[in-house]
């Protein structure tokens, strides 16, 4: 005989179990100035992936903070589990069961794994002291549930990418998290390192994890998630089941309008050779690395993650030199010690990392996009010809469309697009010649990234020689004229724009 | 952080510029004395002419060094020497300054020189120290903190052995016109008009700004990180010279115990100021009115009759303060604070 109230008791639990996880309700967040999310919502429900698709600025990464405790919203509930909560930081969240892998991964570098995942929950002796034979167990035990192959024992700053995200996955795990917050966790990782991350993620949706995923990438939406939900502005536009949109759908949703040309390379005149690399090499990176590049022309640099395709780009810049080989720019030998040198010669790098190698980020936009302009010229007996300075500024925000109130603002403030945006100004006020580009679109939303394709395609048919790195292979074989594959530090081959394709590219790259 | 919608209704009722902010500041500690003094001692604090022609004297030394560590600290560095780089140069400057046919010289055959001679040695002496600061941190990669602490004993030791203790006085007419009077503020003064303008308006202060705010980007962006860096610190060691030479000057004698903890009033002031120790972030203007206030703060709890003891207590406490306050003022700030 159940009594009412059991029975009452029960069917709540039930609707609980039904319900969906975590749902969130009617959500504003203010910044000062600023307005980053209202009337938001979004359903979670238990054993999906559900990403968060939108351009950068759209307030993904604001939501996220505030599911994972870090915000707290002006407005709006949050129901967890059917009971509405108020986090107070994200130690609260994670109590409850809320987990973020981080972006910027939050692990400490000189302790082991380990030591990390169960720190403040360290299992300890009888004296009260840690007991580390314990914790290694522990760990080892959970790594073989979640098919993770790392020593516990390893101290952090040893791992890769890739494998740091593994940590902090089982942390989370660790944590019985049944809302996991993964914030673009692809962005740094290799093609076999995405496919072991897939397992993961689909052995976790199986205990009823619910992921919320953000990512930029269309092909990982298709493959992963099995709901989206898309943000403009700040706002919530939609949410619907992944197997029943096109990737066309998804970013008339995100943009709020058609983009019929991601990739407009148009024809350029393709003049002199301007720079010759000959047998360039940096020991224990990379090897015998040769090619020319002429006015107007944009060579891709393709390859895995690791391949060398960076280093290549660093020791042309002379961020770190090459060892041996020959450089010549104009036909005439050069040598390039420092990236003060490269400048000299018309070259211009945007670097790969927009935080660590890019942004000054406490200082104004104005000032980070001055500098490298500052290196040869618009000084006078040491002063800086501001006035001339300032308009050649303004006129580059406008070509760029920065989106920002003033030059004033510091970048931190801006979204990655237009951060990237006046990191490009930076380089192309000191008017290059040959401009080195890594990864001039990662972590930017799709209106910017066709803004800079536009802009990059504009800047070879003025003349100007690029080399682009990217990780993308529909960026590279829509933009380049010619695409160098490497792998493991040499060069396997290069093709040319008419005969490459995805097949041919991987085969190069990964051998 | 994702920001979207402009508002620029919010954003201009947002708050105080950072200049007239630490402006306040001064005006209110000055308030707090005058008030005080009306209660406690019956009298005007501020409506005295003399007491505040004494009290920034008192830190026009520390002044100087102030404006060579905000530059450091700009750069995300930090210069402990310069209170023992104000002993070393006094000792060094005066030996060279003393008056003619004094008998008991330092050097007897070297009496009555022109004041450019120890003027030019003492400011050479500080920019040799500061040059050895920055090659040894440009070139060793060694922590600042490390290496102006090894040029602070150093320096504070060459100054006793220099005459195994004794005190050098007797100075000529000419040197000790230095520190004659109010020159010495306006000499703080002007260097802080000098260092606003090359830290504002030139590729000097820019490129100083940049390596504070990410040393690797400057790098990429064509900035020879060592090589300006070795230039802030010799700069930092001139002022220390130039601190010494007045301190020396105006107490016409030095002693091997001068600048005693001078670096750590300096380093104070400029953090009062709004200087940020993670670097990138500092301005001239704001290590100045760091400076006055703490000399209105000794100045007035010496007019309080406040013993000398419980000053350095609330001094410690007050630069706390100030860095916890400039650390919630930078939450949430939108512009750039230079």
């Amino acid at each position: 005989m159940i009594s009412e109230r059991t029975q009452a008791a029960i069917d709540r639990f039930k609707s609980k179990a039904d319900g969906p996880l975590l749902e969130i309700e009617g959500i504003r967040k203010e910044f000062p100035g600023v307005v980053a999310l209202d009337d938001v919502r979004l359903s979670l429900r238990r054993g999906t992936v559900h990403a968060l698709m939108g351009e950068n600025g759209a307030g993904k990464s604001t939501l996220m903070k505030i599911i994972a405790g870090i915000y707290t919203p002006e407005r709006g509930t949050i129901r967890l589990r059917g009971d509405e909560v108020t986090l107070s930081g994200p130690l609260d969240a994670l109590e409850r069961g809320i987990a973020m892998i981080h972006q910027e991964l939050a692990l400490m570098p000189y302790m082991t794994v380990a030591e990390n995942i169960w720190i403040r929950r360290e299992p300890l002796n009888r004296l009260g002291l840690v007991d580390h034979a314990a914790m290694a167990r522990r760990t080892r035990d959970l790594f073989a549930r979640l098919n993770i192959a790392i020593d516990p024992l390893t101290e952090v700053r040893f791992l890769t990418v890739a494998q740091r995200q593994m940590v902090e996955i089982a942390k989370a795990v660790s944590y019985d998290s049944d809302v996991l917050i993964m914030d673009e966790p692809t962005s740094a990782l290799t093609e076999t390192e995405v496919a072991h991350l897939f397992a993961i993620i689909r052995d976790l949706k199986s205990r009823g994890i619910g992921i919320v995923y953000i990512t930029h990438k269309m092909n990982e939406l298709f493959e992963i998630a099995d709901e989206f939900s898309v943000f403009r502005d700040g706002r919530y536009v939609g949410t619907h089941a992944s197997n029943e949109v096109t990737r066309d759908d998804i970013i008339r949703m995100m943009v709020g309008r058609d983009i019929t040309d991601m990739f407009p390379k148009e024809p350029a005149d393709i003049s002199d050779t301007i720079l010759s690399v000959d047998g360039l090499s940096l020991d224990g990176v990379f090897h015998d690395i040769s090619f020319d590049l002429r006015k107007g022309e944009i060579l891709g640099l393709a390859g895995l993650v690791g391949s060398g395709r960076s280093n290549v780009a660093e020791a042309l810049f002379g961020v770190t030199p090459a060892t041996s080989g020959r450089i010549r720019i104009d036909g005439q030998a050069v040598r390039i010690a420092s990236p003060a040198d490269a400048m000299k010669h018309g070259m211009a790098f945007l670097t790969e990392d927009r935080k660590e190698t890019g942004c000054f980020l406490p200082l104004s936009i104005l000032e980070n996009m001055q500098l490298a302009m500052l290196q040869d010229q618009n000084v006078r007996l040491g002063f800086v010809e501001q006035r001339a300075v300032n308009r050649q500024c303004a006129e580059m925000r406008e070509t760029l469309r920065v989106k920002t109130p003033s030059m004033d603002e510091r970048i931190e403030n801006l979204s990655g697009g237009n951060q990237q945006k006046v990191l490009i100004a930076r380089w192309l006020l000191t008017r290059p010649r040959i401009l080195i580009l890594d990864e001039p679109t990662r972590g930017i939303d799709v209106g910017a990234k066709a803004e800079i394709h536009r802009l990059i395609s504009r800047l070879a048919g003025q003349g100007v020689a690029v080399i682009m790195i990217s990780s993308e292979l529909p960026e590279v074989l829509g933009m380049s004229d010619r695409i160098m594959v490497m792998h493991e530090g040499h060069m396997t081959g290069i093709l040319d724009r008419a005969e490459a394709d995805q097949v041919k590219i991987m085969e190069l790259a990964a051998r | 952080m994702d920001n979207v919608q402009i508002e620029p209704a919010a954003r201009k009722a947002r708050r105080l510029p950072a200049d007239l902010g630490i402006l306040m500041v001064l005006v209110g500690v000055a308030l707090v004395f005058e008030i005080m003094g009306w209660i406690f001692q019956g009298q005007s604090f501020l409506m005295n002419p003399q007491r505040l022609t004494i009290m920034i004297l008192q830190v026009s030394v520390v002044g100087i060094i102030a404006i060579g560590v905000t530059q450091v600290i700009i750069t995300g560095g930090i210069d402990l020497s310069s209170g023992s780089v104000v002993a070393m140069t006094a000792m060094v400057a005066m030996s060279f300054a003393q008056a003619a046919g004094y008998d008991r010289a330092v050097y007897p055959s070297l009496t009555g020189l022109p004041v450019l001679v120890p003027l030019a040695i003492g400011l050479g002496l500080g920019l040799l120290a500061g040059i050895v600061n920055g090659q040894l941190i440009a070139r060793t990669g060694i922590p600042p903190f490390i290496a102006t602490l090894g040029m602070m004993v150093t320096a504070r030791g060459f100054a006793k052995w220099y005459t195994k203790g004794q005190p050098i006085s007797f100075p000529t007419d000419g040197f000790a016109a230095i520190g004659n009077g109010a020159l010495p503020v306006f000499i703080f003064l002007g260097v802080a008009v000098i260092f606003h303008i090359l830290l504002k308006y030139t590729r000097y202060g820019k490129f100083t700004y940049a390596i504070g705010a990410n040393a690797q980007a400057a790098r990429v962006s064509g900035i020879n990180v060592q090589r300006h860096l070795v230039k802030v610190y010799a700069l930092a060691g001139l002022l220390s010279g130039l601190a010494g030479v007045v301190t020396a000057a105006r107490a016409e004698t030095a002693q091997a115990g001068m600048g005693m903890m001078y670096e750590l009033d300096a380093i104070a002031a400029a953090v009062i100021g709004g200087t940020s120790l993670s670097g990138g972030r500092g301005k001239i203007f704001g290590t100045v009115i760091g400076t006055l206030i703490l000399g209105l703060m000794m100045s007035g709890f010496t007019f309080l009759r406040v013993d000398a003891y419980y000053q350095e207590i609330v001094k410690g406490v007050i630069i706390v303060a100030a860095v916890v306050a400039d650390t919630y003022r930078q939450k949430g700030r939108g512009k750039a604070g230079i």
